[in-house]
């Protein structure tokens, strides 16, 4: 499990999040909401090891990431960024990139590699994509194969920056789907969303982020109650009961 | 890339090795005086003499070998320079790096007494190369890395570094009496004495950066996605930035400063045989060799009995490829 304590992220010093305390823990959804610039990406980037933290710790599985290697962290948590470059490959092949983590030099693909990523195509999806160049796969399938990459790394934890960004709706309600079932797996999934009622509708806990701090961590129920999204999104969040559970709306 | 051009790779690369042996074996013959493909055999196999025998081993041979290491060490640094800074536009003469080169090179003959510059000029190559390259990635880094950024980048860089060339052949003239053959590039004076320590290097780059060719193909996947997959995204982009300055040096250090081959070739090479590192190195290496030596024996034949510096026949094919690249892209997708 990551946990994040007293957690200061930004950059060049400059704090964009202060003080952040934070789990991601097994079998959960944890939906990090906040407004445009709030500093969502950049705590997650932190949480990675990608961007140094300005304060605070990070400890994966009780240790902290400052001693833990580049490849350590890969193989405990994966991520799957919001912007892809996308090379002239075919789909298989860029699921393999998520083994390297495993791979030592000089970097041979053994047998279970492959197994893992027909297991990682399976599971996002993406098993017909398998030979299709990913030059010429619609939003939705690419994302299916950048999911797939991210399973293959087989971690315990898989962090998402706006995965539903660029989607339509069917795909959008595809991946939080995915998200859903990858935490009943007993996995920690963490997302970043800016898209409020349909975070609400599938998180276990959401991490609301506004003006440079953690505001709340909660269930969606209790942060609906709390009025807290209205005042970090200046809007009125309310809800229906539906057959399928509550649904959010905001006005 | 289809799965049918997946399946055709090895034989397109064969392909690459049969153009390329092709090519040797006709720049080994074609001339001022050519050697007929008999007595070329008859020289392999120990056998021949005479004139044939002194032509091909002190003229030929080494101009052929230049070539076909130039060519390969050229484009393969291309298609390093332009994977690491995802960068389609990014060749070794665009950014600078031939012109660094130039200007270490120039500086070098100055400064030292004859006999140290000629040995010491291939490690000029490759510092004036190796500075130019981490100037360009500090620009990219502080300015972005937009294909426009970097190629206004090196129109600076290349500028300061002529001048900088000007400015040594100016004030000590004898410095550089070949200096216009070397900046022209042309392979046609090459002994094996230049060539035999650059091929070292370049065999060694290559190999070396097919060894790294799985962290070449995640670092194309972006910074933040390469890292997060724990590749050690600083150090691998410096390391394949040096072993592309290496090569680019170790080429001009022998030809002088040829344009364009970096640029063109993988290029091609990625249209037909793909963007995986080690296909496309392997591509470009083979690719290269047979393209500059074709353009070295079209330089020989064109106006013969007299040569042109293999340096121009480059440009004139090569300036016009960069435009269309310019026009047909319009900057954007490429």
């Amino acid at each position: 499990m990551i946990a994040l304590k007293d957690l200061t992220v930004g950059y060049h010093g400059e704090a964009l999040l202060s003080q952040v305390n934070l789990e991601f823990p097994q079998g959960q959804v944890t939906v990090l909401l906040g407004p445009n610039g709030c500093g969502k990406s950049t705590l997650l980037k932190t949480v990675l090891g990608l961007l140094p933290p300005l304060g605070g710790e990070i400890f994966y599985d009780g240790e902290p990431i400052s001693s833990l290697s580049g490849g350590a962290v890969a193989r405990k948590a994966a991520y799957m960024a919001q912007n892809h470059t996308v090379p002239s490959i075919v789909a298989q092949r860029m699921v393999l990139h998520g083994r390297f983590p495993y791979l030592s030099f000089p970097r041979k693909y053994r047998k279970e590699d492959h197994e893992a990523v027909r297991r990682a195509l399976e599971t996002a999806g993406g098993l017909d994509l398998s030979n299709r160049p990913m030059q010429e796969l619609s939003g939705g399938q690419r994302q299916k194969v950048y999911l797939a990459m991210a399973l293959a790394q087989e971690t315990g934890t898989i962090l998402m920056d706006e995965p539903t960004t660029w989607l339509d709706i069917r795909h959008q309600l595809e991946v939080m789907a995915t998200a859903r079932a990858l935490a009943e797996s007993g996995r920690a999934v963490g997302l970043v969303s800016h898209d409020l009622c349909l975070a609400l509708r599938t998180a276990d806990r959401v991490a609301v982020l506004a003006q440079g701090a953690l505001q709340l961590a909660a269930p969606p129920e209790e942060a609906f109650a709390s009025g807290v999204l209205d005042l970090a999104f200046g809007v009125r969040v309310r809800r229906v009961e539906t057959p399928t559970g509550w649904q959010y709306y905001c006005e | 890339m289809g799965r049918n051009r997946t399946r055709s790779v090895p034989l397109r690369l064969l392909a690459a090795v049969g153009l390329a042996l092709l090519a040797a074996a006709a720049s080994l013959c074609l001339g001022a005086v050519s050697v007929s493909p008999g007595e070329l055999l008859e020289v392999l196999l120990g056998n021949g003499g005479g004139t044939a025998r002194s032509i091909l081993l002190l003229v030929r041979a080494p101009r052929t070998l230049g070539c076909l290491l130039a060519g390969a060490a050229l484009a393969a640094s291309g298609a390093i320079i332009q994977t690491v800074m995802s960068n389609p536009l990014a060749a070794p003469n665009i950014i600078g790096v031939n012109s660094g080169a130039g200007f270490f090179v120039a500086a070098c003959s100055a400064l030292l007494p004859a006999g140290l510059a000629v040995k010491l000029s291939p490690l000029a190559a490759f510092l004036g190369a190796f500075s130019c390259v981490m100037l360009v990635l500090l620009i990219a880094e502080k300015a972005g890395s937009s294909r426009i950024v970097l190629v206004l980048a090196g129109v600076a860089i290349s500028g300061m570094f002529g001048a900088g060339t000007d400015t040594v052949v100016t004030l000590v003239p004898d410095a550089l009496t070949g200096y216009s053959d070397f900046r022209i590039g042309g392979l046609a004076n090459v002994t094996m004495e230049q060539v035999a320590p650059a091929m070292w290097v370049i065999l060694l780059c290559l190999a070396g950066m097919l060894l790294l060719s799985n962290e070449l193909d995640v670092l194309t996947l972006g910074s933040d996605t390469a890292q997060s997959l724990g590749l050690p995204v600083k150090r691998i982009r410096i390391l394949a930035l040096a072993a592309a300055a290496a090569l680019a040096g170790a080429a001009v250090s022998f030809s002088g400063l040829l344009g364009f081959v970096g640029l063109i070739v993988p290029h091609m090479v990625r249209r037909l045989i793909g963007s995986e590192a080690r296909n496309l190195l392997l591509g470009c290496a083979l690719g290269g060799a047979a393209l500059l030596t074709l353009c070295d024996i079209a330089a020989r034949l064109l106006f013969a009995p007299y040569e042109l510096p293999v340096g121009i026949v480059l440009s004139f094919a090569g300036g016009p490829f960069f435009l269309w690249l310019l026009i047909r892209k319009r900057g954007h997708q490429m």
